[in-house]
């Protein structure tokens, strides 16, 4: 709504046609998601109730307005969730009136399709994965729309705007499909499918600064409130029934925000007293730290974690 | 004397509206492309801490005594372990003036395909040239490229100036050499600057230490160089990507045409025509989540509405009565091969152009060229891997085609294998 396009006068009659980045970023990821809705049968967006799964399912919205979205949102549950954010998925889908599919980790574990990890560093992080290709396999999708971007992660940055999975769900990122302007190639067969990111070409501060021009409404943890909080390996953790305390661990209050949403036991947060959309895009344009490297201990694993968890089938 | 723009915090603060700009470098590692990329993020503050940390550790792991940031744009694990690049990888920065996204692609010739990906989208190519080797074979590749994929606007940083002692010779020299190759080619704006990527020598300040050069430092440059007249505003074109009917009861009737105009302005109650059905009518609306524009010009992503309720589908085009595309059954291009499995004579391909997926047939390899010395090789039986060569395709129903020098939106097109459905060829209309 805010962000203006207007033509501007040049000398004599020669208009110059200024566009700002962020209506052209918008502009291009409409693009790609109205592409894979008209060549892809089936698809499905990932709505995990980040900030980035919010934006994706903003421009969805305006893709294809007045129409509905033309295919369902769908959540995988850890069953470790901030109680913020379900509140929150659930009025946004029925905001918009959008069919809402839950594929549920508790109800993979229970089916026995995954162990779960034990100890005071377990996470369903990773559990996801099974979760995930499951509900892809059993509805039958051949798009997933997510909200990953190439400035997250080093190996996402050499990651396809539409990024071809095998019928086991893998990423091969020495077989990617060549992308050449905005020609996308969503040709599957039975078994495999595309995971479709709009956002590629965003960046965390892009994202908020969109957000707040669009005013799209996020679940209320990414502002600053005071919450319990516990300190392991340099970082913040929420307390919770998900997480055990190891030895020395001492659980305090603290007044802090949420820069990604995950699952509760491996999501971190960061001191903040940001509690307006104005005052995290200025707290998030002076940041010195990626939000993965400050607030993700799953990409803190390895060297290469989130390359392993993307062959594997993850986000 | 110092550029501006860099000398603030990279990151913009604020709302001001920044212009987003798309460059393709191309290069191998030791022409130091990668300490290029990594100085521009590195100054513009877009590498972060944690990022830098990683980098120091991982410098220190190999043994490189120095932070190698060439580290920082090698993202996977193979990569890392053999000191390549296999792919195109993406970068972002800003100024307060402008978004940048990089295309920073692997130079080698068996890269071919991975150039010509990062510069189908590109505003700009960025060709580095190491001031004490001049122009190599290598250069005049990636100028061919740049050409033939159209970069409106070319950047040649001749590199490690430090080490020929900032000698203004060596780089006049290179300067007219590399200009007597471009002008083969058809590029229409090339800029030479003179610079140290290591030691940052006019990459984002202005260096006192090459007195002599008075042109802007590479940032500078990148900043200023003018790209919204690039696009094409003449020639009205609007593949339409998707039917919008809500049959909801607030809006009954509603239909609309959704796409991304690709070249051309288009404005309320313009007359228009609808291909192929070859229906002319007029724009009665143009539709946005916000409200109705007066008008739409690219790269914009609206719905149009029609004064007339006619038959249009995906993959129709909406264009002027008076400034029609080529409607073709037969197509002239450059195509260049993506895929280990080579191109076939006679072989059956889908082709994607615009929105529109038909079948194509290599009718015939009218020549293969030479990407290093621009030969046509008459009588080629086939094209392979990362080779580029004129091909003559029949399609099975009409395409909508400008020439690609021209419009690149609508002269492009990519053959897709119709049994591994993978993207094998990427054409630009003769």
């Amino acid at each position: 709504m805010s962000i203006a396009v207007r033509p501007r006068m040049l000398r004599g009659d020669q208009m110059s046609y200024e566009i700002p980045h962020l209506r052209a970023l918008e502009s291009e990821a409409i693009h790609v998601i109205r592409e894979v809705a008209a060549e892809v049968e089936r698809g499905v967006l990932l709505f995990s109730g980040g900030k980035d799964s919010a934006v994706v399912l903003h421009l969805a919205r305006k893709a294809f307005w007045p129409a509905a979205l033309p295919f369902p949102v769908m959540h995988v549950d850890t069953g470790h969730n901030f109680p913020e954010v379900i509140a929150y998925r659930d009025r946004m889908v029925a905001d918009l009136d959008a069919r809402l599919i839950v594929a549920s980790v508790q109800e993979s574990i229970d089916n026995g399709r995954v162990v779960e990890e034990n100890g005071p560093r377990s996470s369903r992080n990773r559990l996801q994965s099974v979760t995930l290709l499951d509900a892809i396999e059993k509805h039958g999708f051949r798009a997933a729309f997510g909200g990953a971007r190439r400035d997250e992660e080093r190996a996402r940055a050499k990651e396809r705007i539409l990024s071809f999975r095998d019928d086991f769900g893998q990423w091969d990122p020495k077989r990617q499909r060549p992308e050449l302007w905005n020609l996308y190639n969503g040709f599957v067969k039975p078994g495999e499918h595309v995971r479709v990111f709009p956002l590629s070409n965003w960046t965390e501060l892009d994202v908020w600064q969109y957000v707040r021009e669009e005013r799209i409404e996020l679940p209320s943890i990414y502002f600053a409130h005071r919450r319990e909080v516990f300190r392991r390996d340099g970082m913040l953790y929420a307390t919770s029934e998900f997480v055990e305390l190891i030895d020395g661990e001492e659980p305090f209050e603290e007044s802090v925000r949420f820069r990604t949403v995950g699952d509760m036991s491996c999501t971190g947060a960061v001191r903040s007293t940001a509690a307006t959309l104005e005052e995290v895009v200025a707290e998030i344009a002076v940041t010195r730290i990626t939000e993965r490297g400050e607030t993700r201990a799953d990409d803190r694993i390895s060297e290469a974690a989130m390359e392993d968890r993307k062959k594997e089938g993850y986000f | 004397m110092s550029s501006t723009g860099a000398a603030t915090n990279g990151r913009p603060t604020g709302t001001r509206p920044s212009e987003l700009v798309r460059f393709a470098t191309a290069g191998s590692v030791d022409d130091g492309k990668s300490t290029l990329i990594g100085r521009l993020l590195f100054d513009t503050k877009s590498i972060l801490e944690d990022q830098l940390e990683h980098v120091e550790r991982t410098s220190l792991q190999r043994g490189d005594g120095y932070v190698n940031l060439a580290l920082l744009t090698d993202g996977l694990r193979a990569e890392r372990e053999q000191g390549i690049t296999i792919d195109v990888a993406y970068r972002y920065f800003h100024t307060p003036r402008r978004k940048f996204i990089i295309a920073d692609t692997p130079g080698h010739p068996q890269y071919t395909r991975n150039m010509v990906t990062g510069a189908s989208t590109a505003d700009l190519a960025l060709i580095l040239i190491d001031a004490r080797k001049g122009v190599v074979e290598q250069s005049r590749r990636h100028a061919f490229i740049a050409s033939l994929l159209r970069i409106p606007h070319l950047v040649v940083c001749v590199n490690k100036m430090d080490l020929v002692d900032f000698d203004p010779e060596v780089f006049e020299h290179i300067c007219s050499d590399f200009s007597g190759w471009a002008a083969k080619l058809e590029v229409s704006d090339v800029t030479f600057i003179p610079i140290s990527a290591l030691h940052g020598d006019n990459v984002v300040e202005r260096s006192d230490r090459m007195g002599w050069y008075d042109g802007p430092s590479l940032l500078y440059h990148l900043e200023h160089v003018h790209v919204a007249s690039d696009r094409n505003l003449v020639d009205a074109r609007f593949p339409v990507q998707w039917v919008v009917r809500p049959m909801s009861d607030d809006h009954h009737d509603y239909r609309g045409y959704a796409g991304e105009v690709a070249s051309g302005v288009f404005r309320v109650g313009d007359e228009v025509v609808v291909l192929p059905s070859g229906i002319e009518t007029r724009i009665a609306g143009i539709d946005t989540y916000e409200g109705p524009l007066e008008e739409a010009f690219p790269p914009l992503s609206v719905t149009l509405r029609l004064e007339d309720d006619i038959d249009v589908s995906r993959g129709d085009m909406i264009s002027r009565p008076h400034n029609r595309p080529i409607e073709a059954r037969d197509v002239e291009a450059m195509v260049c091969w993506m895929s280990e499995r080579p191109l076939q004579p006679s072989g059956r391909y889908r082709i994607k152009h615009t929105t529109r997926t038909v079948l194509a047939k290599a009718d015939e390899l009218r020549y293969r060229i030479d990407v290093n010395t621009l030969h046509r090789h008459e009588g080629a039986d086939g094209l392979a891997l990362n080779e580029i060569g004129r091909l003559r395709l029949r399609l099975s129903s009409p395409l909508f085609l400008d020439e690609y020098r021209r419009n690149r939106a609508t002269g492009s097109f990519i053959l897709i294998d119709e049994s591994t459905n993978d993207t094998v060829g990427a054409g630009m209309v003769l």
